[in-house]
């Protein structure tokens, strides 16, 4: 079975920006053990190698226009941001 | 004249309002009040709306100008990872408790402009992730059969309701078996459509590739109705089906149904829905449909890729919560402390789980062991069923390896609740429409416990299963 070190998941929190308590650290260790041996297991599958290929549903995209009013969504859109300012969204300082 | 809520359908709420029996508003109030009673203990609601008046009048404006539909005035309850424009979508995590829709997702659309009224949002799993509703930010929702059980998931809240009579149908989704799990478990009938039949445009993304909207109902007849209002090419969906792919195909005479016999008998799978299950393909045959043994080799991988590509997914679409656009903002010193700290106190343990594990799957050096060859072995697992579709109409297979169990029996290890999914999560990977019909109970502690069919069908030949479904739920109902 494979073996995480606690690193690992340090490494995997911090990759995904997530702050982990240790107690959570120590309950998901073992549990990403077993889950990704389970799913490697696959890996022993020979197939050929098939690159994902467009079905018959496929990414339609429309032309590149403006499709709202503006400002129709501002408002209620900035009702949900935690901080905001002068209709803009406020973030806290970057360094 | 009184509502009998325990046997009412679509089709009769729709007969006895054309007729002025009672108006949408007493229908809605009748469920209403039966929700309410209920809900303290079942969970099944996170929110009733308070408008229903409001929707009611719509719905008695449409009957009185004879334009009313076959969902004008059904009272609907709504899963609560589907935006109603100006009430709270939480996707059942703390990191958006109060968060609030800006627009209506395309099947609230489609529901409104019919006049069909919305009762509530309904509890889930923390953005559709696990298999029970036990993952949800606010407590778990309890089965309606026996209020120690889980009512599955990740629709829980939505099958629940509808099993309690505290809505007549619901919406769910689905992304690996979150409406044909629930209804398994809580004796209703759940479709998860061919994906891009539905549109996805208002649906909280978990995992892209294998998401669709879903129904749930009591009946086979009503699950169609309420798909058949809410499918439709949307230019909103990049991945909806034109209309033409999606049109209905004819039913049969006779059916051929394959059963994967080598894959459905798995291990896990209990004595009782193994009986049910034989029992319900003699009853296939006694109606004179064929029922043909089938190999498909690749199947029994289909549960590894799915918890591969579902992880991966959800890793790169939960990154959008941070703390900065909406919902919850952890108070941080800066911009990075934020991130981190929104994630952390804002998302659940089974979230975070599937985030590391998609980073871990999605990492250079990992990426083709994983990722690519689960993305592969997609394709391979498309072109088993493409064969087995030349020569049968619907595949039959259980839709869970045992009845709903106990709150807490599987919280605890994710890989024994990730492999109750083993039969549902196929359709998924495959794109394929798949349908959960009541076969049959179960006595367990003096409670009897649904068990559920899986019948899946070639894409967009959703009539195949109803027509199945149809035939199952006679069968289940003249016992």
């Amino acid at each position: 079975m494979l073996k995480l070190k606690q690193e690992d998941i340090d490494n995997l929190a911090a990759l995904a920006r997530i702050t982990l308590t240790e107690k959570e650290k120590t309950a998901l260790l073992p549990t990403l053990e077993s889950i990704i041996s389970y799913v490697g297991e696959i890996s022993e599958v020979v197939t050929e190698d098939r690159p994902s290929k467009v079905g018959v549903v496929k990414n339609v995209l429309r032309e590149d226009v403006q499709t709202r009013g503006s400002g129709e969504y501002t408002d209620a859109v900035l009702k949900n941001a935690p901080l905001t300012e002068d209709g803009y969204v406020k973030v806290k300082q970057i360094f | 004249m009184t509502i009998t809520l325990e046997t009412i359908t679509v089709a009769s709420a729709h007969e006895a309002m054309q007729k002025g029996e009672y108006t949408p508003l007493q229908l809605a109030h009748a469920f209403l009040d039966e929700a309410k009673k209920q809900n303290p203990d079942m969970n099944a609601y996170l929110e009733f709306y308070d408008d229903i008046e409001a929707q009611a009048k719509i719905a008695s404006d449409l009957f009185a100008s004879g334009k009313a539909g076959m969902l004008t005035g059904i009272p609907v309850a709504v899963k609560d990872n589907i935006l109603v424009k100006g009430k709270i979508a939480s996707g059942a995590s703390k990191i958006l408790v109060n968060h609030v829709a800006t627009y209506d997702a395309t099947v609230i659309t489609k529901l409104k402009a019919q006049g069909a009224i919305l009762l509530g949002r309904t509890n889930m799993d923390e953005f559709a992730m696990g298999s029970t509703t036990e993952n949800s930010a606010f407590g778990v929702t309890k089965n309606p059969s026996d209020t120690t059980r889980v009512a599955g998931g990740t629709s829980g809240g939505s099958a629940a309701a509808v099993a309690m009579r505290g809505a007549l149908v619901a919406l769910g989704s689905d992304t690996g078996g979150s409406v044909r799990l629930p209804a398994s478990f809580c004796g209703l009938v759940g479709l998860k459509p061919t994906y891009g039949a539905v549109s996805r445009y208002g649906l909280m993304a978990t995992a892209s590739s294998l998401d669709q909207i879903g129904t749930l109902a009591h009946t086979v007849t009503e699950a169609r109705e309420l798909f058949q209002a809410i499918k439709g090419h949307d230019t909103l969906d990049s991945t909806s089906m034109s209309d033409e792919l999606t049109k209905e195909v004819s039913q049969k005479s006779k059916l051929r149904i394959g059963v994967p016999r080598k894959f459905v008998d798995t291990p896990g799978l209990s004595q009782d829905v193994r009986d049910a299950f034989l029992s319900t393909l003699e009853h296939f045959k006694k109606e004179g449909h064929e029922v043909v043994d089938i190999e498909l080799p690749y199947l029994k991988y289909a549960l590894p890729t799915y918890y591969i590509i579902n992880p991966a997914e959800i890793s790169a679409n939960l990154a959008r919560y941070d703390g900065i656009r909406y919902g919850y903002s952890s108070e941080s010193d800066n911009l990075r402390e934020v991130y981190f700290n929104s994630r952390g106190e804002g998302f659940g343990e089974e979230v975070k789980r599937r985030i590391l594990l998609g980073t871990y799957i999605l990492s250079a050096g990992y990426y083709d062991a994983y990722y690519n060859k689960a993305n592969s072995l997609r394709e391979v697992i498309r072109d088993d069923f493409s064969k087995a579709f030349a020569s049968v109409d619907v595949i039959a297979t259980p839709t869970a390896p045992t009845a709903a169990y106990k709150i807490g029996e599987k919280s605890s290890d994710p890989l024994a609740m990730y492999l109750g999914d083993i039969f549902t999560v196929t359709a998924n990977v495959a794109g394929l429409p798949a349908l959960s019909v009541p076969m049959g109970e179960t006595v367990d502690g003096g409670k009897r416990l649904s068990l559920g069919i899986q019948l899946m069908a070639n894409m967009c030949h959703e009539e195949l299963l109803f027509q199945a479904g149809s035939i199952v739920e006679t069968a289940w109902q003249h016992q």
